[in-house]
């Protein structure tokens, strides 16, 4: 028996549907439970003295990378239908400049704003209100800068391909790298502080 | 390295500057990210995609838009994209409600819900709003640009071992220290 159990659903299948309120449940559940809903708490991050952001990041996808090495290993998961994240190098790289600028800006993701906004902040509301603004102002000016959106694809390239190692391998490589951070993150906690301070 | 498993809290005074209740302590970053991997996983073996968020911003903006106005930027791909009769059938909208829903519930029982402005100690209550709204509006046409954010490219691209979602954090990360110094009065 291969995972995943269903295809896509048609849109608006029940099951599926279903299924999506969970996962997103449980998704902002954690999100909220690690504090990911103050921003002053992820602006800590930036800032070196709370690194909450990286340790919730990295833990998770080390988790789930894991997750989906082993699985397709013992052919219980079918990797081919996983949904993959394309890869445009330059518009990702400059899109990644630009969120990382507003995410300091903000102090919050999409995601986590979401949270904020659920567990009472209007800071959360703010940044909600904004992020629409800023998808729209994209989707008005996709026509002009459709060109470079489009640039540089490189398809479902993948880390193992770049490094030309196996996917065992690269995966074992994050993992040791995270490890590694974990250990650089809580000393680099001890010398800047920890925490966010209480709002005055 | 030692861990506390319950690291100290600082939450949500009232205007009058005292507590009201005691919040819950937060869960260990480590576990709140194991937690959220195994959500992942969960996610890619029930329905063979992973998390995301800024995708549900995107379907609310072209859904509103063509809503309001069914002619609104002809051939545009994002609008045509994007934009649906019923959003709340779409699979990513229907999974960042339930974000929201997880994060009311958790904040809830760990007495963190109350009305109130995270912000730094060297910034007004209004100076904060306006940030974060630019902060977002910021955000919003990154993820875009990118085709995804911290959720989607972080997490799921990650996990994945997608180059370009690595390529993004990688980017994202140097950004923000980048721009760090910039704005410390907000901060600290």
């Amino acid at each position: 028996m291969s995972v995943p159990f269903f295809e896509l659903g048609a849109i608006g299948d029940p099951r599926t549907l279903s299924v999506a309120l969970l996962i997103g449940i449980a998704f902002g559940w954690f999100l909220e439970r690690g504090g990911l809903g103050n921003a002053r708490k992820l602006a800590g991050q930036f800032y070196l003295n709370d690194l909450t952001v990286f340790k919730v990041m990295f833990s998770a996808i080390v988790t789930a990378a894991l997750g989906v090495f082993w699985l397709s290993r013992f052919g219980w998961l079918d990797l081919s239908r996983i949904v993959m994240p394309p890869t445009y190098l330059a518009p990702q790289a400059a899109g990644g400049i630009v969120f990382g600028i507003g995410f300091l800006i903000g102090g919050l993701c999409p995601g986590t704003s979401c949270v904020a906004a659920a567990s009472g902040r209007l800071d959360g509301i703010a940044l909600i209100c904004g992020m629409l603004v800023g998808v729209l102002a994209f989707g008005e000016l996709l026509p002009l800068i459709a060109g470079f959106y489009n640039s540089t694809p490189r398809g479902e390239l993948s880390l193992d391909q770049v490094l030309n190692l196996s996917r065992g391998v690269t995966v074992f490589l994050l993992v040791a790298v995270a490890l590694a951070g974990f250990a650089a993150a809580e000393r680099i906690e001890e010398r800047f502080g920890h925490g966010a301070e209480p709002q005055s | 390295m030692s861990v506390a498993v319950l690291e100290h809290t600082a939450e949500p005074r009232t205007r009058a500057g005292t507590a009201r209740r005691q919040p819950a302590a937060y869960l260990n970053p480590y576990l709140a990210g194991i937690g959220i991997g195994l959500v992942l996983l969960a996610a890619f073996v029930l329905v063979g995609r992973g998390l995301g968020a800024s995708g549900a911003f995107s379907t609310a903006v072209a859904s509103g838009a063509r809503a309001l106005d069914a002619a609104h930027a002809p051939g545009n791909v994002f609008f045509d994209d994007y934009a649906l009769a019923a959003p709340w059938r779409d699979w990513l909208f229907v999974e960042v409600v339930g974000i929201a829903i997880g994060g009311f519930l958790s904040a809830l029982l760990a007495q963190r819900s109350a009305l109130r402005i995270e912000r730094g100690p060297r910034i007004s209550k209004r100076r904060r709003l306006l940030f974060a709204f630019m902060g977002g509006s910021i955000m919003g046409f990154g993820a875009k640009l990118a085709r995804g954010c911290t959720s989607g490219l972080g997490l799921t691209g990650g996990a994945l071992l997608s180059a370009g979602s690595w390529i993004f954090v990688l980017c994202a990360f140097a950004a923000g220290y980048a721009a760090a110094p910039l704005f410390r009065r907000a901060w600290r």
